[in-house]
């Protein structure tokens, strides 16, 4: 757990000027931006990151006419300069449509994860501070969902809400909603009784202050790396609900509706597949790669 | 401990009753009908409201729950599928091996190479070594493993013809579907290992054994690995979940008849008791898997056990100790 108030050692930047010693202070977050741009996979991750959803925002400037432009005399074309990655059944090319399709993945990966973040946070700490029999009840209900594998939730919301995006994020945000609460809550129950939140109790500060002023910024950076990783598990776990035919629906070129398009010319064309899965297998290296670096960094004492 | 084993089976009804409980409620606020997907298009409005009262859709969702339950509770019925009109109990334990074989087999092989890769890597700690396979288990963990079983397809199933490309009848068809989702959980389980192994390797108990003049390989497999092992049980039991749930998306690639194409079926078709009862199985054997595991991670450790004597219903440090590692397994 990252403690605001005090300052570590290695924060105080000894200057000497003259006959005077300088004692600098830096604030927490700059020595946490300090140990990520020294941290070699935080910084692979971050640039890929970057480069992916640089080029997924740019995709109109890039590719101006749009991922369903057809052009018929050249279907099936295998990656070339003019199409980097190949050309599928409608004589589409792919590469423009990763481009496309990488909005909608990184867009249902970010905010079905703020979704089950923000439900799992709340409902972890209202559990955590409250207790009893609060806690009692909202665990429990938890130890259910958690009893069906997340996918199977998944997939099973997803049948009940119909196809689309808005259906996928929210599959996918309900089915990551346990693991948030529990992140949250466990740390709450052994901080609910620290000294700090005993004075602000002694202030008359009011419960919600106590819970996401004081309690929430110190048992923030676990939730941070989860965040971090759990946009990858969503991106995935999207891609898997289309493979399905329960996400996100061709044409629409989320990724996973782009292979699931592609299953049937595997045999002879097997880049339309190969394709899709390497830029999205990059993605999640990219912000695994990421949230490791980052974990380290928020927390150096777990790194062994 | 006997006591302990009781209070965690009594502990799974409630728990069951609540996924039929989330399952049926889920599937009770779906829109659209099932007697528009299944009942032609000639039938009458009275033939479809006729045909919903027979099964009970008409009913108010709790009637429809208490119908459910009181079925399996009293005479095993799980529900009567609406395609075909038989016990969807037949159809579903027809499948229910293939998935839950697969699930198995993909668990014990990650298992195998997952905790020898990573102590092979804890001890050789930040040499060439330990980042080649550091990289190889972020990959691993990052391809997505229906797109890694459609290239296993792909290269070892239709270029080299090594291996058959659909259906799962013998060791052989095994293979590639194992593989493709066995992968990502070796290199999650690799990389728990290594954390768990390089956590015990600072032990004190390490450094005495070292002191006392130990053979090394009885100070890593017996004083190290043992011990380092405990926490994983636990991560098995959520990477086992997990196999259970990709399994059924890789049936799709590999056309394995198992729950997941079933389950795919019953979704188009609006069949909700062959979903229900996927659904219900799939948890059922899965908190089957993680009780085992509990115990398993009870009698290993020592400590555990010894917290039985004195916990109260809910809140032990074994129950606690296992949620954290649980959580831990779970963002690996």
């Amino acid at each position: 757990m990252l403690n605001l108030t005090t300052t570590a050692p290695e924060a105080a930047e000894t200057e000497v000027t003259e006959d005077i010693i300088v004692v600098k202070q830096r604030g927490m977050f700059r020595q946490i931006l300090d140990r990520l741009v020294r941290n070699r996979s935080a910084m692979i991750g971050f640039v890929l990151l970057l480069i992916i959803v640089v080029l997924c925002l740019l995709a109109g400037v890039i590719a101006p006419d749009g991922y369903n432009a057809q052009d018929l005399s050249a279907k099936f074309e295998p990656p070339s300069l003019k199409h980097l990655c190949g050309t599928d059944n409608l004589g589409r090319d792919i590469f423009t449509r990763i481009l496309y399709g990488g909005r909608i993945s990184l867009f249902i990966g970010v905010v079905s994860t703020l979704f089950s973040a923000g439900v799992g946070i709340v409902i972890g700490l209202f559990a955590g501070f409250y207790g009893g029999r609060a806690d009692n009840v909202a665990m429990r209900v938890l130890d259910i969902v958690m009893s069906i594998p997340a996918i199977l939730l998944a997939i099973t919301i997803a049948a009940a809400l119909g196809t689309g995006v808005n259906s996928a994020i929210i599959a996918i945000g309900i089915a990551s909603i346990p693991i948030f609460a529990r992140l949250t809550r466990a740390p709450i129950i052994q901080l609910k009784n620290e000294e700090y939140i005993e004075a602000a109790r002694a202030i008359s500060a009011s419960k919600l202050r106590i819970m996401f002023r004081h309690l929430l910024p110190n048992i923030l950076s676990p939730l941070i790396v989860q965040i971090t990783i759990n946009v990858a598990l969503s991106i995935m776990l999207a891609a898997g609900l289309s493979f399905l035919g329960l996400g996100v629906q061709p044409p629409n070129p989320e990724w996973g509706a782009i292979i699931v398009s592609a299953k049937v010319y595997i045999i002879d064309h097997s880049y339309m597949v190969t394709m899709p899965g390497i830029v999205m297998a990059l993605t999640v290296i990219a912000l695994n790669l990421f949230g490791d670096g980052l974990r380290d960094c928020l927390d150096p004492r777990l790194k062994i | 401990m006997v006591k302990y084993i009781i209070k965690r089976v009594i502990y799974m009804i409630p728990v069951l009753l609540g996924v039929a409980f989330l399952i049926s409620f889920i599937l009770y606020l779906t829109p659209g009908d099932p007697a528009d997907v299944i009942l032609s298009s000639q039938a009458t409005e009275a033939m479809r409201d006729a045909w919903r009262q027979e099964r009970g859709l008409n009913d108010p969702f709790w009637v429809q729950y208490y119908h459910f339950i009181s079925g399996i509770v009293l005479h095993w019925d799980w529900g009567t599928s609406y395609v075909n009109g038989l016990s969807v109990t037949d159809d579903v334990m027809l499948r229910f091996p293939n998935t839950f074989l697969l699930a198995c087999l993909t668990t014990v092989i990650a298992i195998v190479i997952g905790i020898l890769l990573g102590v092979f890597t804890a001890k050789h700690q930040n040499k060439w070594q330990d980042t080649t396979f550091s990289i190889v288990g972020m990959v691993g963990i990052s391809m997505p493993q229906f797109w890694l079983g459609m290239l296993l397809l792909i290269w070892f199933g239709l270029n080299l013809g090594w291996f058959p490309i659909a259906g799962f009848d013998g060791p052989k068809y095994w293979v590639l579907p194992c593989v493709a989702l066995g992968v990502q959980n070796a290199a999650i389980l690799m990389r728990f290992t290594r954390t768990s192994v390089l956590d015990c390797m600072r032990q004190d108990y390490v450094r005495t054994a070292r002191a006392k003049g130990q053979v090394e390989s009885v100070i890593t497999w017996h004083h190290i690995v043992r011990n380092a092992l405990i926490p994983i049980i636990t991560t098995v039991g959520s990477l086992f979940g997990g196999a259970l749930g990709m399994a059924m998306i890789l049936e799709q690639v590999f056309s394995i008849n198992g729950l997941g194409r079933l389950m795919v079926e019953a979704i188009a078709m609006r069949n909700y008791p062959v979903i229900q009862a996927s659904v219900m199985l799939l948890a059922v054997s899965y908190s089957i898997i993680f009780l085992v595991l509990d115990l398993l991670y009870a009698a290993v450790d020592p400590r555990i056990k010894a917290d039985f004597k004195n916990q109260d219903f809910f809140g032990s440090r074994g129950r606690k100790l296992r949620r954290l590692s649980r959580e831990e397994g779970a963002h690996a």
